[in-house]
């Protein structure tokens, strides 16, 4: 259990009578990058701020790094590195005087961290900017700053609140393989609501929607574990009981569930549910030409991301969260 | 260095970075300086007095100017989640604004030292009353520096935050004005509690630990109400 970097249980917010965060519990593991998805409001931004020691949760627990938020939050603050959303930083300091400012305030060694902000401005794009006020560069270039102060002292977690708002396309492709890479040893947080932003850079999607915690899974997982793998099949019945063409069905290799559906006059339908990424298209063909079914329809309803976030962050929320514990 | 430090060295970078700390210190010295040298000229007399006695009204304009954005900016522009999020206790953000506005007004009331100069080369030099009138300077300037630091934490408006330390601080002005209406057994509480009493005291060479007591617990009193103002975001 050593790798587990941050470690959130039953976290919930308010904000006077209105309830921010929802008991909200997750896991994230040395070496993974989360994306924390959801729209606006949907309490992204204050997990964030309760992980980073800006607030304090209403109830629960978070500890990150295996120190506790609220009572070690310096401990805390030495570990992490913070992009805040929107990117706030002192517009009347020269990017280079801004790093030279975090690193000093972070302790960092005064002989080593000229170098380390070369290296991270570098690393970062910021070399032609390195003398301008931070107050007079675009967007663009005020998110890459924020990103560097966020890495200057090579954090083992970094979280960052829409790390790729404001730029352009080119810097979000950089930006984001900067981030994959960092992925690799450190831990990641970040927050969007873009969702190929989290296609391209997540290993994990948490998806918060009203303060609830509503999906946590791989890309694929979120996409199978939603209408990703599911097929429409329509059979003329031709006499034969749904019963048995259902459990025909159910019994094909690759199929995680079948169900009946209502249909037409002389006709069966089921849903079926494929485990995983597999695709079902042959075996159904194969099972009706076997068995003789005239097959009326052979749907398979793609889905993208896209429709698993509108799913989850619009419809009613029936779906459980799938971390239910930590109740207190 | 201590984060507390780093952060005045940058407080005080954005003062002279801006045309606040040019204009709070010219209009201070041109302030001050008509009134010692008119008097100087006009009454043909060499004199410190008249430029302590108006330093207490003075400061009550000039150190919220100074003080007005230390918080309150950082509020309303976000920088404050950032400054936070990095490892510093609320306290350690709380003296290095205050630090930062102290160099300030210590920098004003150094180019006032130009009329002790003045005095001193036209004249014998009381040096016991202006020495202390200058300590004076420096505790009940802590003091209102102190005041308007906490009042900045308060709000995320600046002009707020100006407002909220001049009424503070006028107030503690006024109490000195009040005793002589109030019951004998009041008298001696609100005198000492009066901002500019014990500059009065000070200013006069003697320094009593009383006055140097008052300042110090001003100052601690208005750091620790801010530090909990800021603190208060994480209050459960």
């Amino acid at each position: 259990m050593s790798d587990v970097m941050i470690e959130v249980d039953g976290l919930t917010k308010d904000y006077g009578s209105t309830r921010a965060v929802d008991q909200v519990s997750f896991q994230v593991r040395k070496g993974e990058v989360l994306g924390f998805l959801g729209p606006n409001g949907a309490g992204k931004s204050t997990t964030m701020k309760i992980l980073t020691c800006f607030l304090s949760p209403t109830e629960g627990r978070a500890k990150v790094a295996g120190f506790d938020v609220f009572d070690q939050s310096l401990e805390v603050r030495r570990r992490i590195g913070y992009l805040p959303e929107d990117t706030p930083i002192y517009r009347d300091m020269t990017v280079v005087e801004f790093l030279e400012f975090a690193a000093d305030m972070r302790g960092m060694d005064p002989a080593s961290s000229p170098g380390r902000i070369k290296e991270i401005g570098v690393r970062c794009g910021l070399a032609d900017v390195a003398g301008k006020l931070v107050g007079e560069l675009s967007k663009g270039y005020r998110q890459r700053v924020g990103l560097a102060q966020a890495m200057l002292h090579d954090p083992d977690i970094l979280i960052l609140d829409e790390p790729t708002s404001g730029l352009d396309p080119n810097q979000i492709v950089e930006i984001r393989s900067l981030i994959k890479e960092i992925g690799r040893e450190k831990t990641v947080i970040l927050s969007t609501h873009i969702l190929p932003e989290v296609q391209a850079t997540c290993s994990r999607i948490l998806i918060i929607s009203g303060g609830k915690l509503v999906a946590d899974g791989t890309p694929e997982a979120l996409r199978a574990r939603e209408r990703g793998g599911r097929y429409r099949v329509v059979v003329e019945s031709n006499g034969v009981a749904k019963e048995a063409i259902r459990d025909r069905l159910a019994g094909l290799a690759g199929v995680a569930r079948c169900e009946i559906l209502a249909a037409e006059e002389g006709a069966h339908a089921f849903a079926l549910d494929a485990a995983a990424a597999n695709d079902l298209r042959k075996p159904i063909f194969r099972a009706a030409v076997d068995n003789r079914w005239t097959l009326l329809e052979l749907l398979r309803e793609s889905a993208s991301l896209e429709d698993v976030f509108r799913n989850l962050t619009t419809g009613d929320p029936t779906i459980e969260p799938s971390v239910e514990k930590g109740k207190s | 260095m201590s984060p507390a430090l780093v952060i005045s060295r940058r407080e005080i970078r954005t003062y002279f970075n801006s045309p606040v700390a040019y204009i709070v210190v010219t209009v201070f010295t041109i302030l001050t300086g008509y009134l010692f040298f008119t008097q100087l000229f006009l009454e043909k007399q060499a004199d410190l007095r008249p430029f302590f006695n108006i330093m207490p009204l003075l400061f009550m304009f000039m150190v919220p100017a100074i003080t007005m954005r230390l918080l309150a900016d950082e509020k309303a522009s976000g920088t404050l989640e950032l400054l936070i999020t990095l490892p510093v206790r609320d306290w350690e953000v709380v003296v290095g604004k205050f630090l930062a506005a102290m160099a300030l007004v210590c920098t004003a009331l150094g180019l006032t030292l130009i009329f002790a100069i003045t005095v001193r080369s036209l004249g014998p030099l009381d040096r016991g009353p202006a020495i202390g009138g200058y300590l004076g300077l420096v505790l009940m300037g802590g003091a209102y520096v102190a005041i308007g630091v906490m009042a900045s934490s308060f709000t995320r408006n600046s002009i707020v935050s100006f407002i909220v330390a001049f009424a503070i601080s006028f107030g503690l002005y006024l109490l000195g004005r009040l005793t002589q209406f109030l019951p004998q057994a009041w008298q001696g509480l609100v005198a000492f509690l009066s901002i500019d009493g014990h500059f009065e005291n000070i200013g006069r060479g003697v320094i009593d630990t009383r006055d140097v007591i008052y300042y110090f617990s001003m100052i601690g009193v208005s750091l620790l109400v801010a530090t909990l103002s800021l603190e208060s975001r994480r209050w459960r």
